[in-house]
């Protein structure tokens, strides 16, 4: 087995008594994609901050490629490669699509403090940029301010900036949320194919997508990990049938 | 330096915390409430002070001054809330600080249109005047002290307000959150005017006070409401707690500033300079106060955020 | 063009912007055509008038630089007008008075020459707001704008306290300071000087708009949680903005100090804040040229209104209250239209 990309060990947050993270250990292998699944308020999204930067654990760590984490804030995480998506589409709402996407090309070549050339006829960065539109399915929406887009299409954007970072690996939390059955349908193909690009850690509450997609899932309850296996595993996990699916059932 | 002039100016600090208080207070709840920078708060300071002053003129009473301070500023509060302010909650910070500018701008050249530019006096009323011997032989001013016995008894009147009344369940609650107590059947806009009618009626009663031991004039709220924000930024916006020990830290620091920085400095200068230095110093005390918060604290002492 | 439309370019919505060019240059024409014609008709105190303004707007200009562009609501930027303006002075009071400024580390006895006077006020105003933006920056929302007002009068404080040049009462300059080949003393040269700074320092601004540096810093505005996600720190971003910005205004204080010949604590005030806020929301928040059609529109109903009532402030406030609740868009965005923000 490949050595994990990302491994957690024992991280834990509490916020007042309320335990959000309670001793969670799990990994990212490349190449995979690995779903994280659990009720609403079950911890999913303050795990996913934890990782990308956000918020700082109360105990556990965090490693790399073998690197721990600790000490390095968000945007020195991104510069290493994690691209993550919002729950919550988050974008400069007064840029073009472009210009967003410009902006994660910028910050993945660490060099924002230059005060001359226009960063809007930079081929260095509108390059890849376009590329990154393209492989979002975003092409021809280049000139739209993010702000004027459908719901889906900003989805797409937040994918195409994190393609802009250069990824090591991809944090996306519930990308497909809103999305339509056509949508989610589309965005899991592009995840299917972007696993081999860099491993994702999917959060995600669409069933079918996940059992679809993912190698490995992981069921998240009350902050903790009760159950990680293949979809089949999961599938058959009795406690994660008690827990989770005996809810949605 | 003898150490009764040294507690005569403690107590001038004090005095001088309790009053930044009263006009700190509104202005950290209205923000903690209704999320709202409210720069004509100084005005409404100011408008106390002349409606003691012309009451206080026409019928010979401080005391009836000192009401018609309280109820102008609660009105003119309520007035301008409903006018004005409501506009503004949805609005973001440079709105709010631009409307409010304006405001300034309306009421100070409005008074100075209504009473000329002129300061007025104000008569500390004959029962409080003169001064009394406190323990260990200092000399205070009996008015002084009174001012410091009624910030004291506004100051613990609106914790039990806060803290023990349905209004204050309903502040607190709508610092929470503002859909919750609609939702709770609350009337949110009589709320927000309550709240604001009572920062501004605090407001106006420390402007009546400080007015009658300094003078009256246009401008005169507009020192205290900066001196106000800091020490809502020490304090943590928001909390009346943070307010409080904030107001008594600028106060104390600024009066003791002035008066001991020069004679520090003249330890070890000459002094013509260490007067120059100290008093240089003194002027930037409370800033610098402001700044080592910020440093170890960014959120305030008793700021809701880390 | 608001803030957005700068990076826009290339491929930006062409009419739109096509109409914000044209009201840009209307505005720096209008404004050099009035200095030039009030000159032609010998009215002196209207080409002051003009300079005034274009000298307001190169201070309103540094604001943008962090409000309109950055987000960030500094309501101390008086500091560093003052501390160009005193800068200016304290040089001049030296150079006048022949009573050296310092000999150690070397004899310097100040100066009255403008490109030294204006490069020492640079870089006094930058210090300044290295020093302020570093501690503001901790912050953000209502205590960033506290806290920078609460400096600002720091420094208001320390002026008024300090005896050594003037205190309360100023520091007067007797000679206005030169500037190679040019007789400052003529208003229309000095107009002329002021002007071509404008210009610099609008077309400094435009260029660093479109930048990287410049397309980070309006992500700050919108963003800041996105702009830490794509691996770039606000916070440096701000903070050189900040400090940008504290040397253009500084450069404005210098050039009022030479206009009055005089420097006091009131350039310091916190009014004086305020007012370079109008400005902008006066020309129209985020938008290049909003400080000279806010610091234009100011000066002009300082005079008209001025001119009718003592209380004219009154209607002024009345004025900027229906401006700010009902027409956010400022001159600009009422001229060349198109999307408010900020
Ligand atoms: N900053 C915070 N302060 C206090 N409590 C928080 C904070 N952030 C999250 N929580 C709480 O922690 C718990 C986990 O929240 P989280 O958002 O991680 O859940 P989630 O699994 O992502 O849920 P969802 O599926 O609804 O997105 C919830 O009970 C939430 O209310
Ligand atoms: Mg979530």
């Amino acid at each position: 087995m490949a050595d994990p990309i990302l491994d957690i060990r024992g991280l834990s947050k509490s916020f007042g008594a309320l335990k959000a993270t309670d001793d969670v250990s799990l990994d990212l292998r490349p190449g995979e994609i690995h779903a994280l699944i659990g009720p609403n308020g079950a911890g999913k999204s303050t795990l996913i901050k934890q990782i990308s930067g956000e918020i700082a654990p109360d105990a556990g760590e965090i490693r790399l490629d073998g690197r721990s984490l600790s000490g390095v804030d968000a945007a020195g995480r991104a510069r290493l490669g994690m691209a993550r998506s919002f729950q919550v589409s988050s974008v400069a709402a007064e840029f073009t699509v472009l210009q967003n996407v410009v902006l994660a090309a910028q910050g993945a070549s660490g060099a924002t403090f230059r005060f001359f050339r226009p960063v809007m006829r930079d081929s260095a960065l509108l390059d890849p940029a376009r590329d990154c539109i393209a492989q979002a399915g975003l092409t021809g929406r280049e000139n739209v301010p993010a702000a004027e887009l459908a719901h889906g299409e900003r989805r797409k954007l937040e994918i195409a900036m994190a393609l802009a970072l250069r990824p090591r690996l991809f944090l996306l939390d519930e990308p497909m949320a809103g999305m339509g059955t056509e949508g989610a349908r589309a965005l899991g193909d592009l995840l299917d194919g972007l696993r081999h690009r860099a491993p994702i850690l999917l959060v995600e509450h669409d069933m079918d997508a996940v059992f679809r997609l993912s190698d490995r899932v992981s069921v998240l309850v009350y902050g903790r990990v009760v159950a990680t296996g293949t979809p089949d595993e999961i599938r058959a996990d009795p406690e994660v049938q008690r827990v989770y699916l005996g809810e949605e059932a | 330096m003898s150490m009764l002039l040294l507690i005569e100016q403690l107590l001038n600090g004090l005095q001088s915390g309790l009053m930044l208080f009263l006009m700190a207070a509104g202005l950290t709840l209205v923000f903690g409430v209704m999320g709202l920078i409210n720069l004509a708060h100084g005005s409404l300071y100011m408008v106390g002070a002349f409606a003691c002053a012309g009451v206080a003129a026409a019928t010979g009473s401080f005391w009836l001054g000192l009401a018609a301070s309280i109820a102008a500023a609660a009105a003119a509060g309520a007035i301008v809330e409903v006018a004005v302010i409501r506009r503004l909650y949805a609005r973001d910070h440079l709105d709010q600080v631009l409307a409010t500018f304006a405001l300034i701008l309306i009421f100070s050249e409005g008074t100075r249109w209504l009473y000329g530019s002129f300061p007025l006096y104000l008569n500390v009323p004959p029962s409080l005047s003169g001064s009394v011997t406190l323990p260990g032989g200092i000399q205070y001013s009996l008015f002084r002290l009174a001012i410091i016995g009624a910030g004291l008894a506004v100051a613990v009147g609106l914790f039990l307000l806060i803290g023990k009344t349905r209004i204050g369940v309903q502040v607190r609650a709508g610092e929470a959150d503002r859909e919750m107590i609609a939702a709770l059947g609350v009337d949110i806009g009589r709320l927000y005017t309550l709240v604001f009618a009572l920062g501004a009626a605090l407001a106006g009663m420390a402007g009546a006070l400080v007015g009658t031991i300094q003078s009256v004039q246009v401008g005169m709220g507009e020192p205290v409401l900066i001196l106000a924000f800091v020490v809502i930024v020490i304090g943590g916006i928001g909390s009346i707690k943070g307010a409080l020990v904030g107001a008594l830290l600028v106060g104390l620091t600024d009066t003791m500033g002035r008066v001991l920085l020069p004679s520090i400095f003249d330890l070890f200068m000459e002094t013509s300079a260490a007067t120059s230095v100290g008093a240089a110093l003194a002027s930037m005390a409370i800033y610098i106060l402001m700044a080592l918060v910020l440093i170890v604290k960014p959120g305030g002492l008793f700021g809701a955020r880390a | 063009m608001s803030a957005a439309e700068i990076t826009a370019a290339p491929t930006g919505r062409g009419g739109r912007m096509a109409r914000a060019q044209i009201v840009n240059a209307a505005l720096a024409l209008g404004l050099i055509g009035f200095g030039v014609g009030a000159w032609a008709m010998g009215e002196t105190f209207l080409v002051t008038l003009a300079t005034k303004v274009a000298i307001l707007a190169i201070a309103g200009a540094g604001l943008n630089l962090v409000l309109g562009f950055g987000g960030l609501v500094s309501f101390g930027h008086a500091a560093y007008f003052g501390l160009g303006g005193y800068t200016a002075g304290i040089l001049a009071h030296h150079a006048l008075n022949y009573t050296p400024m310092f000999e150690w580390p070397v004899l310097f006895e100040g100066t009255t020459s403008m490109p030294v006077i204006w490069l020492v006020a640079m870089a006094v105003g930058a210090l300044a707001a290295a020093v302020i933006g570093a501690l503001s920056l901790r912050t953000t929302g209502v205590y960033f704008i506290m806290i920078t007002l609460a400096f600002g009068q720091m420094i208001f404080y320390f002026a008024i306290s300090w005896p050594a040049y003037g205190g309360e009462d100023g520091l007067p300059i007797y000679v206005r300071n030169g500037f190679p080949g040019l007789n400052t003393l003529d208003p229309i040269q000095f107009f002329g000087l002021v002007v071509a700074l404008l210009l610099a320092v609008l077309g400094l601004i435009a260029m660093l708009a479109r930048s990287r540096f410049g397309l980070a810093l309006q992500a700050a505005r919108q963003n800041r949680q996105r702009l830490m996600a794509v691996g770039i720190r606000p916070g440096g971003v701000l903070l050189v903005a900040f400090v940008i910005s504290g040397a253009i205004t500084a450069l404005a204080g210098a050039l009022y100090a030479d206009l009055n010949r005089f420097v006091s604590p009131s350039m310091l005030s916190w009014h004086l804040s305020g007012e370079l806020l109008v400005f902008l929301i006066l020309g129209g928040t985020g938008r290049l040229f909003a400080p000279l059609a806010g610091a234009g529109l100011y000066i002009a109903l300082e005079h008209l209104l001025g001119g009718v009532s003592d209380h004219w402030q009154f209607f002024f406030g009345l004025l900027l209250l229906g401006v700010v609740l009902f027409a956010r868009g400022g001159v600009i965005g009422f001229l060349a239209g198109g999307r408010k923000h900020g």
